[in-house]
Formats: C-alpha cells, structure tokens, sequence
C-alpha cells in the first residue's frame, strides 16, 4: 500500500511479526485455532500426540499478524503466541 | 502429571494449576475458553487474584474450581450458591466467582438462583449452557431446548426449557448476559464488568458439548456447533429477556440484557444494624 505521508500512529499500528508456539502435550486437535484463525496461518498436521490427537501445527508464520485469536479460542490452553521484539 | 509447557510463559498459566494439565474436558468443550475468559477478566479488571474466590458444583464445568490457582471450593450438587453465601457473610471482601453448568444452577440449584438473585447477593454467576447433563451421560435437562434429542429424548424433547435470563432477571439480578464460547472477546470484557460490578451479576454461556449433545443434534464435532453459533448468533445489546429463549434452530439472542443497580443484601443488612444501634440510643 502506497502512503501519501507517514502516519502519526504508524509504528503502534505496524505489524509486528509473532510467533505461534502450541504445546503438542495438551493439543487436543478440535481445529477452533485452524477454523478461526483470520490469516490461515495454521493447518491441522498429520502427526499425532502422544494421546492419539491430530495436532494442529503451524503453516506459514509470515502470514500470522498476533491477533492472539487462536491463543484466546485454545480449549485446552495449548497456544501461546508471542511477538518477537519482546523475545529478542 | 504431565511435563508443563513446551511452550514459553502463558498469559493464563499464572492462574492455572499447571499439574493438573491437561485437563478432562473433551475435544472441542466450550468449557475451556470459558475459563481462558475467566483468567484473562482477573487480569483485564486489575482485581487481586488474592481477594478472588471460585465456588463451583458438581458436573462438567464444576471441575473450574480443580484447574485454577485461586482459592476455590468445589461443593455439593447445585449448593454452589448456599456455600458462596456463607462465604460472603463470612467475608465480605471477597470477590465471588461462581463457575457451573447449567445442570447444577437452573436444575437441581434453581431454587438457590432465584433466591440469591431476590437477595442480590453480591457475587458473579458464570453458567456454563451445554443444554444437557455432560458428565452423567447426556441426559435431557431443563435447558434441553424443544425438539432437542439426548439420551433420554431419543425422539426429541417435549418439554418447554427454561429461559435462564429471564428467570435471573425477572427474580431480581442486577446484571444479566449471554455470549456463546465463540464471542471470547465480548465474554472476557462482559465477566470483568460483572466481577466489578456490586449486586448479583449471572453470565449465560453457550458451550458445545460434541461427546453428547452434538453428537445426538447432527452436531459431532465442536466446530459444527461453534459454526451454528457463527451462523445463528445475533448481538442485541438491551433486548428485553422475554425475547431471547432459545430454540434448537431458531437465531440464538446474546448480549448484555439487564444493568441495573439496587441495593445489594449486605447494604440492606448495614441499613438494618444502623436503625437497630439508633433504636438503642
């Protein structure tokens, strides 16, 4: 998107790049994060857990914005997602 | 007891007993973004974790109370409200969270709803509504919408359900609400302003139940009855609890209905003391 200035609230509102990281321990692999998600940066694998549940995985972190949606949605409190400026 | 987290700090990890997880929910239960909700309102409303305390009965959504790090009690079947009470009585500075099913509230409970919304007791309601009893087998409850099948209603149920929030709100509640376990945000904003709220505040929450409920409603899977919400959700903010009963297919009504306030049961109890101490005099 082309800008005709700069935006007073540009570097609040930029996208950060975030980070999806799901415990594989507690996944129950309803698919509410895969469904959900707005962007469809995840996708449910083909691996199971150690319980026998398809996992849900990540499919392309480029395309995930850190709305925190799958993160809130999670059941089983499997999804945390993080930015990566506060991980560096 | 399973190895904690793979994953770095949670945002709701700090309030939940992280031994006991994962948790005995089903695949899909909507009991579990309820309680994410639930953590995340604590933390959203700036109340002390310390002051806070979850009172939960007996069933599905009665578990809460084993899963987060507050002080919480899990009582008898539908005596959630008695024991929150006397818990109030006994210290006025709590914050009460009461976290159940509807099988436990409205059924074997209801004469305790109605009586602590008439007192306005001071304490916040999360009724988790899956429309049947999960944890014994899936039998029809008074919230069983007309038409619905379960394990005792294998040809459809043909009983008039319950409307919960008229109930609540036609005995006297302060604060009344419906959100389904797909409206997170609006759930989460909605308990913080329950929790700060004074007065007897009840949250209706719409949960799946695929193990039993959906699975005899052509709804297996979590996702096919959180897709059904998407599709027959409607937001009407101050509509009229008469209105918003719920029908197995008819358009599903959430939204906060009531907001009103009146003096609580402890504030009448103080009115009492002070005319009693001036009587003296």
């Amino acid at each position: 998107m082309k800008l005709w200035r700069t935006p007073f609230d540009q570097a609040e509102k930029a996208i950060r790049p975030a980070k999806v990281l799901i415990d594989k321990e507690r996944c129950k692999g309803c698919g509410y994060c895969v469904e959900f998600c707005p962007r469809g940066a995840l996708v449910m694998s083909d691996e199971l857990s150690s319980k026998g549940y398809t996992l849900a995985a990540v499919a392309d972190e480029s395309k995930c914005l850190g709305c925190g949606l799958c993160d809130i949605l999670c059941p089983e409190f499997a999804i945390h997602v993080v930015s990566n400026d506060n991980e560096s | 007891m399973t190895t904690p987290l793979t994953v770095g700090e949670n945002t709701v990890d700090s309030l939940l007993r992280l031994d006991r997880m994962p948790h005995i929910w089903c695949q899909g239960c909507g009991i579990g973004p309820a309680v994410g909700c639930f953590t995340r309102a604590i933390e959203s409303s700036g109340l002390d974790p310390d002051k806070i305390a979850l009172v939960s009965g007996i069933g599905c959504a009665g578990r809460a109370a084993g899963y987060v790090k507050l002080d919480s009690f899990h009582t008898t079947h539908g005596r959630a409200l008695p024991f929150a009470t006397g818990l109030k009585l006994g210290n006025p500075e709590l914050n009460l969270v009461i976290f159940s099913g509807d099988g436990d509230l409205v059924a074997i409970g209801g004469n305790h709803l109605i009586h602590s919304a008439r007192r306005n007791m001071d304490m916040t309601v999360i009724c988790i509504n899956n429309f049947n009893y999960g944890m014994t087998g899936g039998q029809a409850g008074p919230t069983t919408p007309l038409d619905a099948r379960s394990t005792t209603t294998p040809y459809g149920n043909f009983e008039y359900p319950f409307n919960v929030p008229y109930l609540v709100a036609a005995s006297g509640a302060t604060y009344v609400a419906r959100w389904t376990v797909l409206h997170v945000r609006q759930l989460e904003w909605s308990i913080a302003e329950a929790m700060t709220k004074p007065g007897f505040s009840f949250i209706e929450v719409l949960a799946p139940c695929p193990t039993l409920y959906g699975r005899m409603n052509k709804e297996p899977k979590g996702l096919d009855t959180m897709h059904s919400y998407q599709e027959r959700s409607v937001v009407r903010d101050g509509a009229d609890p008469k209105d918003v009963a719920i029908d197995s297919d008819g358009p599903i009504v959430v939204g906060k209905f009531v907001d009103i306030e009146r003096p609580t049961f402890w504030d009448q109890w103080k009115l009492l003391l002070d005319r009693a101490r001036e009587k003296k005099k």
